[in-house]
This record gives C-alpha cells, structure tokens and sequence, in this order.
C-alpha cells in the first residue's frame, strides 16, 4: 500500500513537473548566455567563457535553487491542497478511524517520493540550462560550437555537483514539509484553505533562499 | 455497549457540548437529532474518538475510551465503522479500491479473498457495476453507498453515521435510511446516527436522543415523539404550522 502510494506520488511530481522544468531551464541557460556575451562583449574575457558561466550558473544556482523556487509553487501548492481539501472532506478521519496512521501513510510517500524525484528533476534542469545556453549563442553566431563546448569544459569542479545535490535534496524536503504541515493541519473551510495554500509556497520559498544561502557558506568557505 | 459520561468539548470560550451522558442500544439503531450546530457532529467524533472531550468519558464495554494507549485504540477501532456526512470518499482511488482500502491495510487476505469480499459488500449496498467507477462518477446516493460498503468491509460491531442523508432527495434517504436499519439489523451491529432529517425519526429510530445546544433534553423510542409534550422537542420536530395541525390530527 505505501509503496503504491510512494509510486503515485513519484509519477506526480517527478513526470508532472518534468515539462515546466524543462521550459523554465531552457531560458534560463539562454537569458544566462545571451546576457553574459552582451557583457563580455568588447571585454578581454575570452567569449568561451560563456560556456563556463552558464554550465556553473545552472550547477550552482539555477538548476537547484530556480527549480526548487518553481517547484515550492506547483508541487508545494499541489500538496497543501491535497492534504487539506483531505482534511476538510473527511479524508484523514476516515483514515484515521480505519487505523491508519496517517501522519506516516500521507506524509511519508510524498516526502520519498520529492527526495527522490527533485534531485533529478535538478539534473534535469542543469543539463537543459546548458543546452538553452547552446541554443541562443551558436546557431546565432555569437559564439562557436568549438568555443561553447570548450567553456563546458574548463574550470570544472566536482565539489560544485555535490553543492548542488544537497541544495536539492535539502530543498525537496523544505518544499515538502512545509506544504505538508499546512496542509493536513488546516482548520476552517476554504479561505483557510487558500491562505494555507499560498502561505505554504511563501514560507517554503523563503526557507530554500535562506538555506540556499547558509548552503553556499558553508560549502564553499 | 458505547456510552457517554457527562461530556463537555470547549472550543476555546464557546461550550458545544454541556455535559451530555447517552446510553446506546446494542444492535438497534441509535439516533441522535437536533438542529444544525446543535453539536452533533462533534459529539459523534468524540464518541469515535476523533476528537477529544475537555471532560467526561466514552466507554466501549466498560473499557474507558480515551485511557487507552495507541494499540488498544487500534484495537477498537477495528470494530468501528463510519460513514461520513460527505461521504469521504477517497477521490484518486476507484469504488473497489475504496471499499477494499481497509483489507488492504489490515487485513491478512489475498487480493482474491478481497475482492470477493468487496463484491459482497458493495452487493449488499446493491452497487453491483460500480467497481470500477471513481466516486466523482458517482451520484451522492452512490456514494453514500459506496460510504456504507466501505464502513462495513471489515464486519464492525459498531456503525456510526453523520447525517446519512444529507444533500439527498427525499426518496433515496429512504433507501438509505432502510439500508442502514436492514444492515444493523442482520449483522446485529450498534448503529449510532446523527441527523436532523424527520422523515429518518419516523421510520427507523429505535433510540431517539434530543440534542439542543449542546445539552441532551429529551430521550425516548419514535412512538414517544409524537405523544411527548417536551416542548423544545415538538418545536424541533413540528417545526411548520403544516405539521403541527398534522400532529394534532394524529393525537385526536
Ligand atoms: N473544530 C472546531 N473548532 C471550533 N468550533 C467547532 C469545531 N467543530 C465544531 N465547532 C462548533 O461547534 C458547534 C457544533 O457543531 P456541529 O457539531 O458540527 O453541529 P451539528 O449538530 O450541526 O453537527 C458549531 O457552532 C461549530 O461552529
Ligand atoms: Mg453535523
């Protein structure tokens, strides 16, 4: 039953998102790319930074940090909603007269299940910043397949992959919890519902950059 | 045998339940009535446990409810079904999911032991070609059905609706109303059920408990209503002029 549950939620989140992750990384990379050559532009910074910048751009920042801002409102949003609208239709009393303890049988297949699959939406998203960062530099000529490819590949730091594999598992689990707990602990009808809703997103979106922050402290001094 | 000791629920300043004490019949059906708000929705959740009373007791067979650790609550509440007043269908699972979801989590059965289980009840309930249907698909009739089906899935002792006919039109809360009597009848459960619906009084109460703000004012058998001179009770129950000429016709 809850490896059923695990499952359904999986498929929510991480098939659900994958289109608006997608969308939103593609621009990332290309605003990052067309951007950074507009500023290197006429500098003595060789233009195959380019490449450089946008690759650790979306590693660092906005592969984990954009998408998990993204994913606070779509899948957190979601998850205050479900869980609340199951508190106010009866859902989680019906459960909880059956037996089950719905703390663990709720909450706990969403939270595998955002650990899980944000991760790899991050990857995702990391891997598509690169090639919208391709796509708005070379077919234009601003910049050549050779000199773009050479920037992906100089400076590179491992322990950057790693900064952004704990920003996302870190932040999957604050975009999770909060919803969560506004959720299923809704009281009132359906302006409470919404505010629980919109409160969840905020809140969640305010502790990812607060931890985005102690994160980037921590790992890089 | 459930029964209530003096229960009182706060919320913050505003006192809903004033100290309500109530004996339910074994294997008959129990109901409770009075206005909206009168307080018996809360009552019936604290009667299952759902919510807790500031003060007062719950026993089931002498056991005191609320003394009890996490397991023998669990224990209990095994015995326990209920239909909620919306229902409380789980909208992302089909009919039989929803009606096998407690096997599913407790019971030691194969898929096939189940499922032959789930045919039973949801045949009991007369939805035979439902199964595969999710409850959006479902009229409230059905869907009370479907409520019923998965309160009696695991063979409770006790049966505890809220408001069974709500939002239903006065045919089909008959129906339901008969389902239930019939269901609490054959399978000798005690059935407690909150409802402001006259036409429930009149055909299936066996056990008829007056809540008025939150205090219990009169208690007595369906044929006692009608011959009770509790004022606050005919107010409640002949509430139209139509019904009290009607009333009075009857008593002459
Ligand atoms: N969780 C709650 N928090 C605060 N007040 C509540 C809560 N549940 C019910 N009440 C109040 O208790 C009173 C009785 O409600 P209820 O038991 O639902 O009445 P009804 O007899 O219609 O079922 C109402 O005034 C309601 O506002
Ligand atoms: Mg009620």
């Amino acid at each position: 039953m809850y490896w059923k549950e695990t499952m359904r939620q999986m498929e929510d989140i991480g098939i659900g998102s994958l289109i608006i992750v997608a969308l939103i990384s593609i621009f990332m990379g290309a605003v990052a790319a067309v951007q950074f050559s507009y500023q290197l532009d006429g500098t003595l910074v060789p233009q195959y930074y380019i490449g450089y910048i946008v690759r650790d751009l979306a590693i660092i920042e906005s592969a984990p940090t954009i998408t998990c801002l993204v994913l606070a409102g779509k899948v957190g949003s979601n998850l205050a909603a479900e869980l609340g609208t199951m508190r106010q239709k009866e859902h989680i009393d019906a459960m909880e007269l059956m037996g089950v303890n719905t703390a663990a049988y709720l909450i706990l297949p969403k939270l595998i299940a955002a650990v899980v699959m944000i991760p790899l939406l991050v990857t995702i998203s990391a891997y598509v910043a690169i090639i919208g960062g391709y796509l708005a530099t070379v077919p234009t000529g601003a910049l050549s397949s050779d000199d773009y490819e050479r920037g992906l590949r100089a400076f590179f730091q491992p322990r950057n992959v790693t900064m952004m594999y704990v920003k996302a598992v870190v932040f999957s689990f604050i975009l999770t919890t909060v919803p969560i707990f506004q959720g299923y602990y809704v009281k009132g009808g359906n302006i409470e519902l919404g505010k629980a809703s919109t409160n969840a997103v905020v809140f969640s979106n305010i502790l990812i950059l607060l931890s985005d922050y102690l994160i980037a402290v921590l790992l890089t001094g | 045998m459930i029964r209530a000791e003096n229960i009182i629920k706060l919320f913050g300043e505003q006192e809903v339940l004033k100290g309500v004490s109530m004996e339910f019949l074994p294997g008959k059906t129990n109901l409770i009535i009075g206005r909206s708000g009168a307080g018996k929705t809360v009552f019936l959740k604290i009667l299952v446990g759902l919510m807790e009373p500031t003060d007062g007791k719950v026993w089931y067979d002498n056991v005191d409810f609320f003394s009890l650790n996490k397991k023998q609550v669990r224990e209990i509440r095994l015995k326990v079904g209920m239909l909620f007043q919306g229902s409380a269908l789980f909208d992302s699972m089909k009919v039989i999911e929803n009606v096998r979801f407690p096997l599913d989590m407790f019971a030691n059965m194969t898929l096939a032991e189940k499922n032959q289980r789930v045919d039973w009840c949801l045949e009991r309930v007369g939805l035979n070609g439902a199964h595969e249907k999710y409850p959006s698909e479902l009229s409230g009739g059905m869907q009370k059905r479907v409520g019923i089906a998965r309160a009696i899935v695991m063979e409770p002792k006790y049966l505890f609706c809220d408001e069974p006919n709500s939002g239903l039109d006065p045919r089909t809360a008959l129906l339901i109303d008969e389902l239930i009597q019939d269901i609490t009848y054959d399978y000798k459960m005690t059935t407690i059920i909150n409802t402001h619906d006259m036409n429930s009084v009149m055909e299936i109460g066996d056990n008829i408990a007056y809540l008025h703000e939150g205090r219990l004012v009169w208690q007595g058998s369906k044929d006692q209503v009608l011959s009770s001179d509790n004022e606050l009770l005919q107010g409640f129950i002949f509430a139209s002029p139509f019904l009290q000429r009607l009333r009075a016709a009857a008593l002459k």
